[in-house]
């Protein structure tokens, strides 16, 4: 019996390292490294020779030298006498927050879109699924320049707001439509008075949780049940209230008004930014709302039904039953939706949005005409972002875990 | 006592009565509607809130579409027509949709070509597609891509037909060797097959006649929808075998291998494809030899094929892992070895359970295709933002032409979802 499953001693044959399975992973490893190495110095001893043949280096040093070009959204201090580098910081920042608003906006769209496709009626239904075909099966590309067509073609121009009768006027008197974006008040913060009550409201939100974590633990060890909602609601609006007033209202709202041939004043938000936006909130949230129908339908019949007999209302099954499960499901998607949408968002080139994709891999790069140190920086800009965004994920998915057995 | 009971009561009846209908609250429309639309308080406000969009839609589409005119030269005489009403005006896609559908510089006499190759498309995915066609349909389905190529591109026959020999000749030796070893066939094909395409190079460069059957398009020629379907067909279709060898590679045993396969699969799936689409455009003739010309469609093709590689091992790897353990277990105990094991046993099984996400990314990546727009070519949103939106006759047509993109767009990527519906249904063997 041993004779058999003895490996054969002693002699080493060359053909064992094809034959056998204890040596044919060394053999076959060495082979994949030798071929990969061979690859890489191919296209290295290329790299070096067509780079010599066109008198260029591989050099960082242009991120230092003035950019030259302008950019009409910044929000850190940035003008064409900058750097490269700090051009590339406004991109990311630009390429964060356009992320960010159309994370949040589709986040709402997709749970509102995706509870509504279970819901009993069947018109609402119907206009949802319609929702989420026609927005998951065209390009998300199509989508931004549809609503970049829109947001300039179709708005009115600042001069039709003009006169005494004009062909447009303001929304509420503070938001103006036009085709070069669309202007709303934006809040003015007047010294350290005005980031005291940005502090009071920070403060009293944390309250508010603090708060609930305190009513729930009550409520599991003496069973008594404290009211939630409306201390909830005044600690939301009390203390913020109070200190306003109380400061003299240091935080005003700066309306946008007309003067001269455009709107002054108040928050420009460029039709390419609510293009992007707006695209890849509403394409998104079409996907979201297929995670989040998924991750409902995938809790079972039976654990409403023993929630309900365990004598639960409708609503505290949901959130207590239904919701908890149903988020486990449905936040790995999430994230990975989210993480499209960073990527998605370097479609912003299509529309003249200054992301980083615009700046670094457009402007800058055909500017210096050093496309390799561009593009390799732009590669590790998203590469960060997708491996902090899957590191989360993985932090996330460990922790909610169904310890089983 | 019955009897007489019956006879002798006059009131009590002798026979059923008729059924009366339901009460009109219970039964028909007003029943669903009752269920279905006006439930509750809140589901009310819901559907009056649902009709009121829908009537928005519907009465702001329909006399734009109504009114459409199909039949004019351009933007201004539809204006000239239309007359301040609301209406759209078609007659750019009539007037334009070879442009559409081929680009502004493929030879007008040779639409046909691409047009054929389309509909043979169908012919060669229907073997694939429905399992109930004849087997004997497949030959047709491998000899597709050597022919879909020579209609599009034209030029000599001998390129693809020495193309096929040097396959036909690999899987030949394949074949031969494969009895004593896979990897032996499989390198021994591969090597074979390389060994073809270069002496048929040097053969077809001999024959080629100087007026080939289908005269040569260029590659930068081609444009319209027809660029987005070849893109995502040859890149759908070399990026399944790419992406299940990499899934393979990631689960393997041996460390190297898997480390090289992780970091590959990480990096693609952490760029956005534009930034891959660069390299395409600009950076890839950096790591060529100097001297080469590379097409930039091919280019192109490269990288959204590495692109959608990524992401299908991805999808793959999941039914890897879905599989029960005891189905590896099983294959072993038969005393399959590994190649035996993963073409019997587990792939099969691995990439059924894989097909809806396949199917996601092959969709997810032909909606991809409209972003070589952006590196400058002319695909169907190149085409209608760059010459057609741009020419003085069409400068205005918005919604007409994104409208007919976002219809093409839509009826394929639509088209495929319900087929992979369908197809995880049929494939279905467990009962529910």
């Amino acid at each position: 019996m041993t004779s058999v499953t003895d490996p054969p001693q002693g002699s080493f044959r060359l053909s064992m390292l094809i034959n056998d399975t204890r040596y044919r992973s060394y053999t076959f490893q060495f082979i994949a490294l030798v071929l990969l190495i061979g690859f890489m110095a191919y296209l290295g001893i290329n790299l070096v020779s067509n780079l010599a043949a066109q008198g260029l280096n591989i050099s960082f040093g242009f991120l230092g030298d003035a950019a030259g070009y302008d950019i009409n959204q910044t929000v850190v201090e940035y003008d064409s006498q900058s750097s490269h580098l700090r051009a590339a910081v406004v991109g990311i920042i630009n390429t964060l927050i356009v992320a960010f608003l159309a994370c949040v906006t589709a986040t709402i769209f997709g749970v509102i879109a995706g509870v509504l496709r279970l819901s009993n009626n069947w018109v609402v239904r119907k206009l949802m699924a319609f929702y989420v075909e026609i927005f998951r099966n065209i390009p998300v590309l199509i989508w931004i320049i549809i609503i970049f067509s829109i947001m300039t073609v179709s708005m009115p121009a600042p001069r039709d707001f003009r006169g005494e009768d004009p062909s447009a006027s303001m929304l509420f008197e503070s938001f103006a439509f036009t085709n070069r974006g669309v202007y709303s008040p934006a809040p003015v913060i007047d010294g350290a008075s005005g980031w005291i009550v940005i502090g009071v409201f920070i403060a009293s939100i944390i309250g508010i949780f603090a708060y609930r974590r305190y009513a729930t633990k009550k409520l599991y060890d003496t069973g008594q049940l404290l009211p939630m909602l409306w201390p909830s609601v005044a600690l939301f609006f009390v203390p913020v209230t109070l200190v306003y007033f109380i400061l003299g209202r240091p935080i005003t709202l700066d309306y946008p008004s007309l003067q001269g041939f455009n709107f002054q004043g108040g928050l420009h938000l460029r039709g390419s930014l609510i293009a992007l936006w707006f695209a890849l909130a509403i394409y998104t949230g079409a996907f979201i709302a297929e995670n989040v129908r998924a991750g409902i339908l995938a809790i079972s019949k039976g654990q409403t039904e023993a929630a309900a007999s365990l004598g639960l209302r409708p609503g505290r099954i949901m959130n207590l039953v239904i919701l908890p499960q149903a988020l486990r499901v449905i936040i790995p998607p999430l994230i990975s939706q989210y993480l499209n949408i960073t990527k998605n968002s370097s479609l912003a080139i299509a529309v003249g949005y200054m992301d980083v994709t615009s700046t670094l891999g457009g402007i800058t790069l055909n500017q210096t005409g050093r496309a390799i140190e561009c593009i390799l920086l732009l590669m590790l800009f998203y590469l960060t972002i997708s491996l902090l965004i899957s590191a989360v994920m993985n932090v996330y998915n460990n922790s909610v875990k169904l310890r089983e057995r | 006592m019955s009897d007489t009971h019956s006879h002798s009561v006059a009131f009590v009846r002798t026979e059923t009565l008729p059924q009366l209908p339901p009460p009109a609250s219970e039964a028909g429309v007003v029943k669903w509607m009752r269920e279905n639309l006006f439930s509750s308080v809140p589901n009310s406000i819901l559907t009056l809130v649902s009709l009121y969009v829908i009537y928005q839609l519907v009465t702001g589409a329909f006399p734009w579409m109504a009114n459409g005119i199909w039949n004019t030269n351009s933007l201004a005489e539809c204006r000239e027509i239309l007359d301040g009403a609301t209406g759209a005006c078609f007659s750019v896609l009539t007037e334009r949709w070879n442009q559409l559908l081929f680009g502004f510089s493929y030879p007008s006499e040779f639409y046909w070509r691409p047009g054929l190759a389309f509909l043979l498309l169908f012919v060669a995915a229907a073997p694939v597609m429905f399992f109930d066609l004849p087997r004997k349909l497949l030959l047709f389905t491998a000899v597709y891509p050597f022919l879909a190529y020579w209609l599009v591109w034209g030029g000599t026959i001998y390129t693809p037909l020495f193309a096929l020999l040097g396959i036909v000749i690999g899987y030949l030796v394949y074949a031969r060797f494969v009895k004593d070893s896979f990897a032996m066939g499989f390198f021994g094909g591969v090597i074979a097959a390389f060994i073809a395409w270069f002496i048929g190079g040097y053969i077809v460069g001999a024959i080629a006649p100087a007026e080939p059957f289908l005269e040569a398009v260029q590659s930068r020629d081609m444009g319209g929808f027809m660029l987005n379907m070849t893109l995502g067909v040859v890149c759908v279709s070399l990026s399944l075998p790419l992406g299940i060898v990499l899934a393979l590679g990631r689960q393997s045993d041996m460390p190297i291998i898997k480390w090289i396969c992780v970091i590959f699969i990480e990096f693609i799936r952490g760029v956005p494809l534009i930034t891959l689409l660069f390299v395409a455009n600009v950076v890839l003739a950096y790591f060529l030899p100097p001297g080469t010309t590379f097409d930039l469609i091919l280019r192109v093709i490269i990288m959204i094929t590495m692109f959608s590689a990524a992401y299908i091992a991805e999808v793959i790897r999941g039914g890897l892992a879905a599989l029960p353990k005891g189905q590896y277990e099983a294959a072993d105990s038969l005393g399959l070895d590994y190649a035996q094991a993963m073409r019997l046993i587990i792939l099969p099984q691995a990439l059924k359970i894989s097909i809806p996400g396949i199917v996601n990314v092959a969709v997810g990546l032909f909606k991809d295709t409209t972003l070589v727009s952006v590196i400058s070519m002319f695909d169907l949103v190149g085409m209608i933002r760059g010459p057609i939106l741009s020419s003085t006759d069409w400068n205005g047509v918005y919604w007409e032409l994104f409208m007919a993109a976002s219809v093409l767009f839509f009826v394929v990527c639509y088209g495929i979802s319900q087929y992979s519906q369908w197809l995880e249904r049929r494939l279905a063997t467990d009962h529910r």
